[in-house]
């Protein structure tokens, strides 16, 4: 008897389960593969950074010099008061066998310039301290705090370093005293950006993408749900809401820098705001985010199924009524989701802000939408461009607090549309 | 016994009709039967309906009369359920569809350039095949209609109509002591029951349903049964269905549409036992459909 159908069936089944088994082996390759990716991603970047949430402190008795700080009861005079000289003296009387003119300019050049500002707040808020002697930590120059860190080798030629032997001398002896040691890294969140590494912060950076990103979001989402809405539920399906939608489509692929010299000539060059404010840029990153939103919405409004809208003009509620009491709340987790993935896209975004100014280097941390600002990408492209081998870690911990925004936006559209998502 | 003396009256009148006439031809589309009643709630004159290009529905001429349930029955694809949704202009979501005659609700033309959707969803009321509750509680289901239309002023009238509502749909019972769970978590007959709760609490004078049993268990669809014979002693009801035996049960009178024709209008038990129509006692003997 010739073959019966289940002995056929039975020889192509090794086959089959072979195929089968074979995809699965490409899936887990194709996922470890990726994984292996973001792991090195993330230990590289955190290799990198995690030095830089420290910095090294010199610590210093300041003796505020009633001489050389001239009348104390004047504010405005107290703040151009001659600091730096009260920082190097109480440097100098450290190392009393420092005598030259050009060593004491080495010594002096271990603490940061900007020491004497620390000093100068310091004083400021306690006027009191005047001809008192205060121990204080002052942060270190950038060469010092490389060298603390063991970025750099002390054991190289001393024509291949930025120390010299005297100053490494300097540097152990202030070792063996106790009087250096690295703390927790407070400027670095606190401040704006710098030239000098160890002045550098992240905070200025922040505050100019959070308030790009509140215009964003309240331009953005409002129209883009509105545009949505309009064009799904509301318009009528004919050949101008065609090429609409193919014009939204577009847009969505343009590349963000386009955006960037329209938000120039429109922007800047056209209505005349302000250079490098984040009112410009949240304005820019709108209409980047516009079309990601103006889709993922209408996706979203397209996904509720037509039997609540059925339900809802069957009972006589309006076309509005429809959209506002039962479709929309069943698509706000969808929208929510694509205006916080647009979000996360705009707030990783450098090339539009190129165009308008937001590039600059700017010292001052903004306290509005007015203000000259950078953004946290802008801030890493500056500051990977910069010789200084101190702002090569910041670069990476810079990466890591945008990457933590991110993952954080992105959680957070995750949580919303759990929370938010109704079952029927 | 009553069923018997009826069964008997049946008998009587089936050969005495069959007796008389010959069918008409399958070919002859025109409607035969009696399609305008007296004292109509809804009147229909050659209804024509396009979908595009396609003409779904052929000049159709049918009465909804006061306190009767009529059926629609037919094959897929005949049209009666695109007719149906015409009655309360479900169709105008529709940006290709075009209605072309005459639908009157108490003698007002509703698809005159005047009249509003809205007041009309409201006066024609529609139950859908699948039970479709809003993903709310209970209560505000029922009470959503009541209050876009502003029939309710407070609280306790909402309470009230909700009450009455559920309780002409039969669900009272069942629910009272869960109005703020979700209309979602009940089964699918009393989905539905909540779903004509929600309509007849707009207080509408015509109920459209589309085959709502269709999803439905047979006990499920025995209560849906019973509550259509007792609605319409308050309302008209439409109901499109493909069961041939809910038809004969639940309705007075019965339309049969093939292809987009209104092939034959008549009283149920005319239609069942003695179809005029050569299609229609095809279909109702079963011989295709």
């Amino acid at each position: 008897m010739s073959e019966t159908n289940i002995d056929i069936v039975k020889q192509g089944l090794e086959k089959r389960y072979g195929a089968e088994k074979r995809f699965r082996i490409y899936g887990v390759c194709a996922i470890a593969a990726s994984l292996i990716f973001l792991a090195f991603l993330f230990i590289s970047i955190g290799t990198n950074a995690y030095t830089a949430f420290q910095q090294t402190f010199i610590r210093l008795s300041v003796y505020f010099d009633p001489e050389i700080l001239g009348d104390t009861t004047n504010k405005e005079s107290l703040a151009s008061a001659n600091f730096p000289a009260v920082v190097k003296q109480s440097l100098l009387k450290m190392f009393p066998e420092v005598q030259s003119r050009s060593e004491k300019k080495q010594l002096t050049s271990l603490i940061s310039s900007g020491a004497s500002y620390y000093v100068r707040d310091m004083f400021i808020e306690n006027p009191a301290l005047v001809g008192e002697t205060v121990q204080v930590w002052l942060p270190a120059d950038d060469d010092v705090d490389m060298l603390i860190k063991g970025h750099v080798e002390r054991g190289v030629e001393e024509g291949e370093r930025r120390l010299n032997n005297n100053q490494l001398g300097w540097i152990e002896k202030l070792e063996k005293d106790g009087n250096i040691e690295k703390r927790f890294n407070k400027i670095f969140f606190t401040t704006g950006d710098s030239r000098e590494p160890e002045l550098a912060g992240i905070f200025g950076a922040v505050s100019g993408s959070f308030f790009t990103m509140i215009v964003t979001l309240l331009f953005s989402f409002p129209i883009g749900v509105a545009a949505a809405i309009y064009l799904e539920e509301f318009a009528k399906k004919n050949r101008w809401t065609d090429i609409i939608e193919v014009n939204i489509n577009n847009l969505a692929a343009v590349p963000s820098i386009v955006f960037g010299l329209l938000g120039l000539a429109v922007f800047l060059n056209f209505f005349g705001m302000p250079r490098s404010a984040p009112l410009v840029g949240g304005l820019v990153m709108t209409l980047m985010t516009l079309p990601v939103i103006i889709i993922a919405s209408r996706a979203a409004l397209k996904s509720v199924p037509p039997s609540i809208r059925e339900a809802a003009l069957g009972v006589g509620a309006s076309q509005m009524q429809m959209v506002f009491h039962h479709v929309l709340p069943l698509a706000l987790p969808g929208m929510l989701t694509g205006a916080i993935i647009g979000m996360a896209r705009a707030l990783g975004e450098t090339a539009p802000l190129l165009m308008i100014g937001m590039v600059a280097f700017i010292v001052d941390v903004p306290s509005g939408f007015t203000d000259p600002a950078t953004a946290l990408p802008v801030q890493i492209f500056l500051w990977a461009d910069s010789p200084e081998r101190g702002f090569l870690e910041k670069t990476s911990a810079a990466i890591m607090v945008l990457l933590t925004f991110l993952i954080a936006m992105n959680a957070l559209a995750v949580i919303l549309r759990k929370k938010f998502e109704k079952r029927w | 016994m009553i069923i018997e003396k009826e069964r008997a009256e049946l008998e009587n009148k089936r050969e005495f009709i069959s007796k008389k006439e010959p069918l008409v031809s399958r070919e002859n589309r025109k409607t035969v039967g009696h399609p305008i009643v007296e004292n109509p709630r809804m009147t229909c004159r050659n209804v024509n309906v396009y979908y595009g290009d396609k003409h779904a529905i052929h000049d159709v001429t049918l009465d909804i009369g006061r306190n009767e349930v009529i059926a629609m029955i037919g094959p897929s694809g005949c049209g009666k359920s695109t007719f149906l949704r015409c009655l309360n202009r479900m169709n105008d979501t529709i940006d290709f569809c075009r209605i072309t005659g005459a639908i009157s609700l108490d003698g007002k033309n509703i698809y005159d350039k005047d009249v509003d959707v809205v007041p009309l969803r409201a006066q024609v009321g529609m139950v859908f095949q699948k039970p479709n509750p809003f993903p709310k509680s209970i209560y505000d289901n029922v009470a959503y209609g009541p209050k876009i239309h502003g029939l309710v002023q407070n609280r306790v009238e909402t309470d009230e109509i909700v009450e009455t509502s559920l309780k002409k749909a039969g669900l009272w019972e069942e629910v009272k002591d869960r109005l703020n769970q979700p209309g979602t978590s009940l089964s699918g007959g009393q989905q539905q029951r909540l779903c004509i709760a929600r309509t007849i609490a707009v207080g509408p004078e015509v109920i459209l349903m589309d085959e709502p049993c269709s999803a439905l268990d047979p006990i499920a669809t025995a209560r849906i049964e019973d509550l259509i014979d007792e609605l319409k002693e308050n309302f008209s009801i439409a109901i499109v269905t493909h069961s041939m035996q809910q038809a004969s049960r639940v309705s007075q009178r019965t339309a049969y549409f093939h292809l987009g024709d209104l092939i034959e209008v008549g009283s149920t038990d005319q239609v069942f036992l003695n179809p005029l129509h050569q299609l229609t006692e095809d279909y109702v003997t079963g011989r295709f459909g």
